[in-house]
């Protein structure tokens, strides 16, 4: 029982972090409908930047805000030379942009800041934590509570600001809000700016559990079955994705892999999302399309 | 115009253009006398901090060949590099690219540089006859080179990686003998990589009565929790790591956190370079690695590259912390044994480039014992090695490095792994091929 309980509870932790990233996926799609690809990149690019001023002597939480910065630049340049351009064109083509702008921002990251493995430390001491015989990692709790509160902010931002308010009614119907004056362009910058933010918080904390390195940007693919089963446009459906696939895939592996040779987590996530197309094809809690026929 | 002006200028225009020929430069000429290195590099990509330590010790050792030894006998070295991103697709483009040489200078032998590559270029290779060298990864049952005649799984293959690594436990645990009721885990990267050890661990396991406990991690092995949990209620006596890229560090910090001593997991060769542990920072400390090419710049080569490569500011090196670097000296030694094959060769086909059948030659008459070691450099840092027809591996020992959270430190000496009771496997596995295949094996005592 005890070995049950241990493997739920650090898949429904370990499954929070596929959440944060998943955020970041979920705030553009929000906003415009595109699924950006480039998300991976981004959250390699900022994890790049930090560490590279932290390793130039710059102290921590400066290193943190210039990264802000410089995040918030990119999404600004992104906005202005990659999307604006494109305004009106279809939704595959503006997907297909950001599959080109992840290998730009994957190159000019590795290109400009060095292709090494990197340590991240966050001074986060990851001694596991025991309740009774069952153990918890003190890091992941901390990258739980860091999903919560990232998650608390981000519902302050949507319901109780002006930007936030705008950022819905262009989700609600990008034409209606055109209509009544709210800038598109201005919206798009800052949900990019937004999810590059987010992008930092899951790139260090990706980074200190596996060193900043290329593989970062893959780390994508697991927030693939979370958006599918939460939902495309719900950020609340991004965290109990996140859980589910957590402890899903951590629950499978423990049970199901020694019967079929093992190794089955990165296939798991993905089964269980291709249940929930069956079930629920907008995900748990993901919009419905209701289109005039 | 009279015939006698029409044969005065046709005169005059030929002339002309002959001068002007001999006034080109001659490339093809000039490249006659070199011999070519194709360099199947991944400087971008997922494995690119993996890759770009050890193309700089390769073309750092190259250069100091050509400016300090005037090239192998006075032939002269030439390299070329082609990006393939640790891929099969783009490997194989970059051999057929390689394979005709570079203008003119041959091709003596090839490094594929990475398993999917190795394994897709291998019956191509043996059709176009230029022998493939695979330091650490690649098909096992080619060490017989009677059904593999153009594959070189040089100095350790993933066979003798876990006889040595079995050598070592037994060694630690106080002989052979002890090893009877021990649980020994391996956790792998669940790919045709990582399952090779498999096969021999099962019959070390059966001829020395220790528990074979398999986990697999799938790629790429960012989140191994359910692994170090079936680990931590296991509780194995010891843990092979056979991961690659970002596998290893998350297993080093995951096994720490699940309270499982770091001195008690071994890493493979692919599992045993700085970039490994480095982002496991404090958690790292302690850990063992079992590799081929040892870490450190003490080693006389290093000296040697130091003084006329470096500090004349000609190294491939961009970042200099990663001078005598794990990676940096897997691309020394790979580099040494290619030259000294070459160098082999030359001994019977003479002080002249050499093709890809000569190479092969020279590869299936490399003898590079301790006396040849010290006087190229590498004694300490590469195991003696003798290749020949029946035995395209040569060494098979590694040496045992502890990390000690800032570099390596080497606590054993070779580790030699019971290559005997492998060879059965590696005779059925080789046969098995040439059966489905349709290989006709060479008769090696009559070639030799």
């Amino acid at each position: 029982m005890n070995f049950f309980l241990e493997t739920l509870i650090g898949g429904l932790l370990a499954g929070t972090m596929y959440s944060l990233v998943a955020i970041g996926f979920v705030l553009i799609y929000k906003a415009s409908g595109v699924f950006n690809f480039a998300q991976g990149a981004m959250l390699l690019f900022s994890a790049l930047t930090f560490v590279s001023l932290h390793e130039q002597g710059v102290p921590f939480a400066l290193a943190l805000l210039l990264t802000l910065l410089v995040m918030i630049i990119g999404a600004l340049l992104i906005e202005r030379l990659v999307l604006r351009p494109l305004v009106n064109r279809s939704q595959i083509t503006l997907f297909m942009a950001t599959l080109g702008l992840s290998f730009i921002i994957e190159g000019l990251a590795q290109g400009l800041m060095g292709a090494q493995v990197r340590a991240l430390d966050l001074g986060i001491e990851d001694i596991p934590l025991f309740v009774g015989e069952v153990m918890i990692s003190q890091f992941d709790l901390i990258a739980a509570a860091v999903a919560a509160v990232l998650v608390a902010l981000l519902a302050l931002l949507f319901n109780r600001t002006r930007i936030g308010i705008a950022l819905r009614a262009v989700a609600d119907d990008t034409r209606a809000a055109l209509s009544i004056g709210i800038n598109l362009n201005r919206i798009w910058q800052i949900v990019w700016a937004v999810a590059g933010m987010v992008g930092l918080v899951a790139g260090l904390l990706w980074g200190a559990r596996q060193g900043v390195q290329f593989s970062l940007s893959l780390v994508v693919l697991k927030a693939l079955p979370v958006l599918i089963i939460g939902g495309f446009t719900s950020i609340g459906g991004a965290i109990v994705g996140g859980l589910i696939v957590g402890a899903a895939e951590n629950l499978a592996e423990a049970y199901i892999g020694p019967l079929i040779g093992g190794g089955i987590t990165p296939w798991f996530a993905y089964f269980l999302a291709l249940v929930f197309l069956y079930i629920r094809p907008a995900g748990l809690f993901g919009d419905r399309a209701i289109e005039r026929v | 115009m009279t015939l006698n002006a029409t044969l005065k200028h046709s005169a005059t225009a030929l002339a002309l253009a002959l001068g002007l020929y001999s006034a080109l430069p001659q490339p093809a000429l000039a490249a006659a006398t070199e011999q070519f290195f194709p360099l199947a590099t991944y400087r971008v990509g997922a494995y690119a901090s993996s890759g770009i330590p050890v193309w700089a010790g390769m073309i750092d050792y190259l250069r100091y060949i050509n400016e300090v030894e005037g090239g192998i006998n006075g032939v002269k070295l030439v390299w070329q590099e082609c990006e393939t991103e640790w891929t099969a697709e783009k490997g194989i483009e970059c051999y057929e690219r390689f394979k005709h040489g570079l203008e003119g200078a041959p091709v003596a032998v090839y490094q594929p540089n990475g398993a999917p590559a190795a394994y897709a270029l291998g019956d191509k290779a043996a059709a176009d006859r230029i022998p493939l060298i695979t330091l650490g990864y690649g098909r096992t049952e080619a060490t017989d080179g009677s059904v593999f005649p153009y594959n070189f799984p040089a100095m350790l293959t993933f066979y003798s990686e876990a006889s040595a690594f079995i050598n070592y436990v037994a060694e630690r645990e106080g002989g052979l003998d002890k090893l009877k009721g021990k649980k020994i885990a391996t956790v792998y990267h669940d790919s045709a990589y990582g399952r090779e050890t498999q096969a021999p661990l099962r019959l070390l396991a059966e001829k020395y009565g220790f528990e074979n406990i398999q986990i697999p991690v799938a790629d790429p092995g960012n989140e191994q929790a359910s692994q170090w949990r079936q680990v931590r209620q296991l509780k194995p006596d010891w843990v092979f790591l056979r991961t690659w890229g970002v596998s290893t560090p998350v297993a080093i910090k995951t096994a720490a956190r699940f309270g499982y001593p770091v001195d008690h997991i071994i890493g493979d060769i692919w599992a045993s370079s700085n970039e490994d542990v480095l982002p496991a920072g404090e958690m790292g400390k302690g850990y063992l690695a079992l590799t081929p090419y040892p870490g450190g710049a003490s080693f006389d080569i290093h000296q040697r590259i130091k003084q006329h490569i470096l500090d004349q500011g000609k190294s491939d090196l961009k970042d200099p912390k990663s001078f005598g670097s794990v990676y940096y000296n897997s691309g020394l030694v790979n580099a040494a044994i290619a030259v000294e094959a070459i160098r082999a060769g030359q001994k019977k086909f003479g002080n002249r480039p050499l093709n890809g059948e000569e190479g092969r030659w020279g590869l299936e008459h490399l003898n590079l014992d301790d006396a040849r070691l010290k006087e190229i450099g590498f004694l300490g840092l590469m195991q003696p090695l003798k290749l020949s027809c029946d035995d395209h591996e040569g060494g098979g020992a590694a040496k045992v490095q502890q990390w000690d959270g800032k570099q390596w430190n080497l606590i054993t000496d070779w580790v030699q792994a019971d290559r005997q009771t492998l060879r059965p496997l590696i005779d059925a596995k080789s046969a098995e091929y040439a059966k489905e295949k349709g290989v006709q094996a060479r008769k090696c005592a009559v070639e030799q």
